[in-house]
């Protein structure tokens, strides 16, 4: 019966989340046009409203090509290796107090685990393609995910000494319900470190270099077509939510607002996902991309540094206030 | 361990600096700006060695041009610099007039400046638009469309086309400018610079975009002199030549302006020189309107040169059109001077030249065009050795080449 009840939890969180994932892609065309004065969607329903459902179906009664020198197992498992990690990432983030699927004690871990995994997805789809421009994207992809891991964990590890716990609930009531105990003020650097290497986790602009459409035409997914395109896309979306979540968690207090929310416990969770969102899509239509030597500049050079300072000032007020 | 990566890929030669290979960028890619192709030889992301490979456009204009009246290899000039067509247009004629020895009027030659100078906004204009989305900048793209399009609905309320003019003529321009057009003008001028002030606030003070651009593609004055450059490319390395300014043709030389210059000589330098250029067309434009003096639009020895004889009411099934006197043209005109004439303009790209061979014929024996695209896509290959891919991208938007012109 536990099970039962699981599996339903699971499929009932697939299925939001996939909504939230189809959305998201038509809220973003929708800001960015009305950021570019134009409209975004207009045709597909009221306002467009239907336009990601009709993406969805297009995409998946479209030819699924698979290039004839590409490695073809490996070019046909790489975006489902990227969707299952992202996916389950999701199953340690608590939503509400009691409102997660695996309460586990190295939840933070877990989602560090996951993301990495999913770059090899980015990895695997670049190498199989066996297209120079996919080879490249894959390439930056590793570099640029391997350097931004490293000053994400670090940035994090502030939030961890604070709390002390890689729990994702106790990390948020140990915020305590309290605007001022988020982690958001004590740990502002962590929060602009994270942020920063949030940004480039997930490939976004100023970061989308794996992907970058006017050098590498589209990266590690040129190569690519129909639902198996479409599958690296919900990957990339499901993970800028993954880390919107984890920034809400750590950092914002996950699911504590001003007042308590009878008969919907996760609203303000969900409403700081949606501002984090809201971030990533004006950031995209605001700022050009970095070049690749800079990005990994950015990461070695300035950020982890500034991660490492982080740790070493938590520690010693830790150890002051205590 | 399945399969070696690639199987048609050539094996890498290890040479002690790294294993090399090469990449074909184009004549498909999103951001070679039509049909140019480059073949680069990459270590890693450093480009190591890089050739740009032109004639996916080529038409044979030139050799069209030999079988045609000087008239209408007008419209083959469009089809040039598709993206300021109008001083293409200005350049060729300017050219032909100076063969054929045809006098302008001046109010004639103002249109022709002011319609010059709001090509040369559309033509930077773009070049912003997609120089910015080549560095990542989305949104500059759009906003720079949104002006475009203002230009564009100007020159179809002025002659009827958004994109291949033909409006002016040897000897003159096509029709008078209306009240309305002058109007429409005044009021884009109005807005404009607050405009130009938008995309700066978005791109001119971001690091990301200075990072990107400031001493990337850096080319010397003599660097330039010597590989040719000629336009923004030139002036951005400090280099003061305009033909505007020095070799007055139309009627810049009754127009007060200043001709921007850099000294840098980088993508930034570039930048800034074409957006003070924007400042100054709009500069040109308005004194065009304020000084624009009344009198005839085309010359007296020239009327046929500009529009073709009387049309007929009605013409008969079965006619030759030739007979009919509607394409007429010039082809009764046989009292052209013989000898060569060479006639540069300063179009949005840079220095377009025309040279002209006669012999006496209503065609030319020869015609040839000096490119400025043409010139600055061979100079892509020293600029762009040593240099990342991504600055690639970045140099090829910043030379502003436009291949229907660079293949002719």
């Amino acid at each position: 019966m536990d099970i039962l009840l699981m599996l339903l939890w699971i499929v009932i969180l697939f299925a939001v989340v996939m909504l939230h994932v189809a959305y998201a892609t038509y809220f973003e065309r929708k800001i960015i046009g009305h950021m570019q004065v134009r409209l975004g969607p207009m045709r597909v329903g009221w306002h467009g409203l239907l336009q990601p459902i009709a993406d969805g179906i297009k995409s998946f009664f479209k030819e699924d090509i698979v290039p004839e020198n590409a490695d073809r197992p490996t070019f046909l498992a790489a975006p489902i290796i990227c969707l299952v990690a992202m996916l389950t990432s999701l199953a340690v983030l608590p939503f509400a107090k009691g409102w997660v699927l695996a309460d586990i004690d190295i939840g933070l871990l877990f989602v560090f685990a996951m993301s990495s995994l999913a770059s090899y997805g980015v990895v695997l789809a670049g190498w199989s393609s066996n297209s120079k421009y996919s080879f490249l994207g894959g390439m930056r992809s590793m570099a640029q995910v391997i350097s931004y891991e490293i000053s994400m964990g670090l940035s994090l590890v502030g939030v961890m000494l604070l709390a002390g716990s890689l729990n994702l609930s106790e990390i948020v009531e140990a915020q305590g319900d309290r605007f001022l105990g988020m982690y958001l003020m004590p740990q502002c650097i962590g929060f602009f470190v994270f942020f920063i290497s949030m940004l480039a986790e997930t490939n976004r602009v100023p970061f989308d270099l794996p992907e970058a459409e006017t050098e590498l035409v589209s990266g590690y997914s040129t190569e690519y077509s129909g639902m198996r395109y479409a599958i690296f896309f919900m990957a990339e979306y499901i993970g800028m939510m993954v880390m919107a979540s984890i920034a809400t968690i750590c950092f914002l207090g996950g699911w504590n607002g001003p007042f308590p929310v009878p008969f919907f416990p996760p609203l303000w969770f969900v409403l700081k996902i949606y501002l984090f969102m809201f971030l990533f899509i004006w950031i995209r239509a605001t700022l050009p991309r970095y070049r690749y030597d800079q990005l990994m500049g950015l990461g070695w050079k300035v950020l982890i540094p500034m991660a490492l300072a982080n740790i070493v000032l938590t520690a010693c007020l830790k150890a002051i206030l205590d | 361990m399945t399969r070696p990566i690639a199987k048609n890929m050539e094996i890498p030669v290890a040479d002690g600096e790294g294993e090399r290979y090469s990449l074909r960028m184009g004549p498909q890619h999103p951001a070679t700006h039509g049909v140019l192709r480059v073949d680069l030889e990459l270590d890693g992301e450093t480009i190591v060695a890089c050739t740009p490979q032109v004639g996916y456009l080529h038409r044979g204009f030139e050799k069209l041009a030999e079988n045609k009246t000087y008239a209408q290899t007008l419209i083959l000039t469009d089809r040039l610099d598709y993206i300021a067509a109008m001083a293409n247009n200005v350049g060729y004629c300017v050219a032909v007039e100076r063969l054929l020895g045809i006098s302008v009027p001046l109010r004639a030659q103002y249109i022709r400046t002011m319609v010059a100078e709001m090509s040369r906004i559309c033509s930077h204009l773009l070049w912003l638009a997609t120089h910015a989305l080549d560095i990542g900048a989305m949104t500059v793209f759009l906003y720079c469309f949104r002006e475009r399009e203002i230009l564009l609905d100007l020159f179809e309320e002025l002659c009827g086309a958004r994109l291949t003019f033909s409006y002016p003529r040897i000897g003159g321009v096509r029709q008078d400018v209306t009240v309305r057009f002058i109007d429409e003008l005044q009021r884009f001028l109005d807005i404009f610079p607050s405009r130009i002030e938008e995309y700066e606030t978005l791109i001119d003070t971001n690091r990301i975009w200075l990072k990107r651009t400031v001493g990337i593609g850096k080319v010397t004055g003599e660097e330039a002199l010597a590989l040719g450059l000629t336009g923004a490319c030139l002036r951005g390395s400090g280099v003061d030549y305009d033909l505007r300014k020095h070799q007055p043709y139309d009627a810049y030389g009754l127009v007060d302006f200043e001709v921007p210059l850099g000294s840098d000589g980088d993508i930034y330098a570039r930048y800034r020189c074409r957006m003070e250029e924007m400042h100054q067309s709009e500069r040109i434009i308005q004194q065009c309107i304020d000084q624009l003096p009344p009198g005839p639009i085309f010359g007296p020895d020239a009327p046929d040169l500009v529009m073709p004889n009387k049309a007929p009411a009605r013409i008969e099934a079965g006619t030759n059109a030739y007979g009919t006197g509607l394409i007429k043209l010039i082809r009764d005109r046989n009292l052209y001077l013989t000898g060569d004439v060479y006639v540069a303009t300063e179009v949005p790209k840079g220095e377009l030249g025309f040279y002209f061979i006669s012999d006496g014929n209503n065609r030319p024996y020869r015609m040839h065009i000096r490119s400025p695209s043409f010139i600055h896509i061979g100079a892509l290959a020293a600029i762009a050795k040593g240099e990342l891919i991504a600055d690639l991208i970045a140099n090829i938007g910043s030379l502003d080449v436009v291949l229907g012109e660079s293949d002719r």
